[in-house]
């Protein structure tokens, strides 16, 4: 944790903008630069920054879920709507798309909460160990 | 229906935990009926399949890759399954009745239905690689079924022992069946036989032999690959009974049966069957004598009889092969039914040392009668189905004049006759003992398994006729033509008839004069000290050693070793590549730097690598680095890679973040260990020169002209089928999804593992 005013003052500021950033960046993957991968990095190194500014416990508590949890959404939400071709009969992994929402947008957001909670589950991990 | 059977069999495996915490005291006759009705449609095949038309199933499996799931149930598939299948219920049934009250209970029945799958599975693939696959599985269940007291430390000894030696075997076996395949360009069996390619004046010939005999000899314990199977014996016995007899060890036999018509009838193979199985059933009898616990004398008495099959397929005369697939069967019912006896004198008295049993008959009557019954077949005596074989097997090689197999068989055999006497005659007819005076019998599960199968050594015996048809298609596909068995109780005078009086002679004088004999081995034994089991220790400490030896050599904990090995590996590998494949071109391009903002970015990437090599300090150093990778991304942003520049942007953010945080611990470095000059200097040379190779690299693919048809074909199809405009984005989550998705499973194991790694630190740490 490092008791800086600045970094303090500034992550408060930028952490909400990072969120929303992130989400923004994961959703207009699709058409223009962005995506998960992106979207999920964003993401973490918000939480990170306010980790770094405000220590881990503060981070866990905003988060309220733990990382690993989110690590493990995120790839049952990568592999299972694969299996949803098979209702048709089509291999798997074979997009299913209704409108603008399609099976590879899910995929996408899998993505991104692998990405953010391996991340943090790592930054987590690492800080807990220097506070002790 | 074949792969449904199967199927049925692992669904039961399936729920037999469940199965059992529910009906604890039934949940094994319920089980049963699973194998049991796959017994009963195979034996609905019977006709069909002795008639001359096998049963062929195809599922396809792995199209891409070529591999089906096709089955094939000649005779010689079909007698195995209904080994399998008929045994196999009656198994499920025993254990019940053996395990009752053991809270693992419902864990064993999944483990030895499990099995049962895996072995069917294997008698019955056409397929060659599923053949393996089957093959591998039951050396899995295996492991599981014998390591299944694991806390016994000789259990798992002997299960891990097992493991490696039909595992290494397994491996041998993988390779044998691709040179087979692409030796004769078939990769199912029938279709290697049908398609008439010689594989025995093929150029590898030699090798796929030496391969598959290798498999097979490890999974039926020959020698030298014996010595896994009497400590096998750890195991529950209906796990004994099941796998170490009538099925699993068999599975070499079967596949040394199966190959016959394809490999088999060369000099080669005729000599290393003959010798192995000659010397595997001597080295069998010897050691059933020496034995007094029951379950090990059985265990020997196996490996004798699995070198007798081996031996007789090594001969290959026609005769021979007739008494495969009667003596197979015999010992099959003989053994499985022996097996169970001796568990439930063990169940019921406590002991199976063979001096502290005595008077049984009178405790435990019916099981006294099974095993009785199955001794008598195991001696070779009439009527039953054990004498019909023994003399099919005396026949033939008395006809042929193998004299010298014939009297190593005629010495085999009469050690089972005293093997017989020894299981019977003192546990059940002797002087009562101590042990015996509270034994009991274990009641209808128990009784179940050894009473069908010791009648069932008795109705064949008395009633060829009922077998006959089944064994004979079975001779049949181990020869590959049509050989007409005709089985008879009695023979009459014949040379045969006198070598099978002669054996029992023989025997019941081992028998009577058991302390001189057993004196004699001992001596013998002396005289030719081969501890295997020791030798096989020896052989995993020194393994060990040499892998102790080797990682510590190439991950000593210091990390700029690691980093020095790997990149030297790269270097290695991908530079040899490059001057190899003449990949060393200057592409046609000018060097003239004419963009201002890219020329300055430049600057400033090698202003920060100048300043990482210079840094005085790890914080330097790291800061330093990250003006290079910031430039890096600003340089994808400034030449049209968004996608890349921003995600480059983060990781170097990342990177900053985490670098730093680690940093914060780890300790100062004490004075006087920094590398020494010569290290720099390799350092040095290391990093110019995977610099030079991947820049190398790039000029060379510069000087490729660009192919285009891959971004076309995304450029055309990215909005119209995959809806989205961003191509590298839906590259990554559509096209090759399942790429993606491999990647953030690694990503997922990579965030686990560094917290798995970080918490076993710290617990080490509390500790110390």
């Amino acid at each position: 944790m490092m008791d800086s005013l600045i970094l303090r003052t500034g992550v408060r500021l930028l952490l909400p903008l990072m969120l929303l950033f992130s989400v923004f960046i994961l959703w207009r993957g699709h058409n223009e630069p962005g995506g998960g991968f992106v979207g999920g990095l964003i993401c973490a190194v918000g939480f990170a920054l306010h980790a770094l500014a405000f220590g881990v416990k503060a981070m866990r508590d905003m988060l309220k879920v733990d990382p690993r949890s989110i690590l493990g959404t995120g790839l049952l939400v990568g592999i299972l709507p694969g299996f949803l071709g098979a209702f048709s009969g089509e291999p798997y992994m074979t997009a299913q798309w209704l409108g603008a929402l399609g099976t590879p947008v899910l995929f996408d957001i899998g993505v991104y909460l692998v990405v953010m909670g391996a991340i943090l589950a790592m930054v987590q991990t690492l800080m807990a160990e220097g506070d002790d | 229906m074949i792969l449904t059977a199967i199927l049925a069999i692992i669904l039961a495996a399936a729920i037999a935990p469940t199965l059992n915490r529910v009906l604890p005291a039934l949940s094994h006759w319920f089980l049963a009926l699973v194998p049991l009705s796959a017994a009963l449609w195979f034996a609905t095949q019977v006709p069909g399949v002795t008639a001359g038309t096998p049963v062929l199933e195809t599922t396809s499996w792995a199209p891409s890759l070529g591999v089906a799931l096709s089955f094939r149930l000649d005779g010689l598939s079909l007698l195995f399954a209904l080994l399998i299948c008929g045994i196999g219920a009656f198994i499920v049934i025993y254990s019940g009745g053996y395990l009752r009250g053991h809270p693992r209970e419902g864990r064993f029945h999944l483990f030895i239905l499990a099995f049962m799958a895996a072995m069917l599975g294997l008698v019955t693939a056409d397929d060659l690689i599923s053949l393996f696959v089957f093959w591998e599985l039951t050396s899995i269940t295996s492991f599981m079924l014998i390591g299944f007291n694991h806390e016994d430390a000789r259990s798992r000894r002997s299960a891990i022992q097992a493991l490696l030696v039909t595992g290494g075997g397994g491996m041998a076996l993988l390779a044998g069946l691709v040179l087979m395949g692409s030796g004769s360009g078939e990769w199912t069996l029938s279709a290697i036989a049908a398609s008439g390619a010689d594989l025995r004046t093929h150029a590898l010939y030699p090798a796929m032999l030496i391969l598959l005999l290798l498999a097979a000899f490890t999974k039926s314990a020959q020698v030298p690959f014996h010595f896994w199977l009497p400590n096998a014996m750890d195991a529950p016995t209906p796990v004994s009974a099941y796998l170490h007899s009538a099925t699993m060890v068999k599975a070499g036999v079967y596949l040394l049966a199966r190959l016959n018509p394809t490999l088999g009838g060369t000099e080669a193979w005729f000599w290393a069957l003959t010798i192995a199985g000659g010397v595997t059933a001597l080295w069998g009898s010897a050691m059933a004598l020496r034995s007094t616990d029951l379950k090990k004398i059985l265990a020997y008495t196996t490996l004798m009889a699995l070198g007798v099959l081996v031996l007789l397929i090594g001969i290959g005369s026609d005769g021979a092969l007739k008494a495969f697939a009667g003596f197979l069967l015999a010992h099959s019912l003989y053994k499985g039914a022996l097996f169970m006896g001796a568990g439930s004198v063990d169940h019921g008295s406590g002991t199976r040392e063979v001096g502290e049993l005595g008077g049984l008959w009178g405790k435990m009557p019916a099981t006294g009668l099974f095993i009785a019954v199955a001794a008598l077949s195991m001696a070779g005596l009439p009527p039953l189905l054990g004498f019909v074989a023994k003399e099919l097997i005396y026949d033939d090689i008395f006809r042929n004049g193998h004299y010298l197999a014939l009297a190593a068989l005629l010495l085999a055999n009469a050690a089972m006759v005293a093997a017989a006497a020894t299981i019977f005659l003192k546990p059940f007819l002797g002087a009562p003992t101590k042990a015996a005076a509270h034994a009991h019998e274990g009641g209808a599960a128990l009784l179940a398994g050894p009473g069908i199968l010791a009648s069932l050594s008795l109705l064949f015996g008395l009633w060829v006729g009922l077998p006959q048809g089944l064994l004979g298609a079975a001779a049949d596909a181990v020869r590959g033509a049509p050989l007409g068995l005709e089985l008879h109780l009695w023979h009459g005078f014949t040379p045969a008839l006198g070598l099978s009086a002669l054996t029992v002679a023989l025997g019941l004088g081992i028998y009577t004069g058991q302390p001189a004999v057993k004196n004699a081995l001992a001596k013998i034994q002396l005289a030719t000290r081969i501890d295997h089991d020791r030798a096989w220790d020896c052989l995993l400490a020194l393994l060990d050693r040499l892998a102790r030896r080797v990682t510590g050599w190439l991950q000593d904990g210091m990390l700029h070793r690691y980093l020095a090995w790997i990149f030297t590996g790269i270097l290695v590998l991908l530079g040899a590549t490059l001057a190899v494949r003449g990949g060393l071109v200057w592409p046609g391009i000018s060097l003239e730097i004419e963009d201002a903002l890219g020329g300055s970015l430049a600057l400033l990437i090698l202003g920060g690598t100048v300043g990482a090599i210079r840094a005085r300090s790890r914080m330097e150093a790291i800061l330093s680095l990250a003006i290079t990778g910031m430039s890096v991304a600003l340089f994808f942003l400034l030449f049209g890679a968004p996608d890349v520049g921003i995600t480059q942007l983060m990781v170097e953010t990342l990177s900053a973040i985490i670098l730093v945080l680690i940093m914060a611990k780890l300790p100062m470095l004490p004075p006087g260990s920094d590398r020494t000059r010569a290290a720099k200097l390799f350092h040095a040379i290391l990093a110019l020169g995977l610099g030079g190779v991947v820049s190398a690299i790039m000029l060379a693919v510069l000087d490729q002209p660009l192919a285009l048809d891959l971004s076309h074909f995304f450029g055309d199809t990215s909005l119209l089928e995959a809806h989205g405009r961003n191509i590298v984005n839906v590259i990554l989550v559509d096209f090759r999804g399942f790429d993606t998705l491999g990647e953030i499973t690694v990503v997922a194991s990579a965030g686990l593992g560094v917290f798995a790694l970080l918490r076993a630190r710290m617990g080490k740490r509390g500790r110390s």
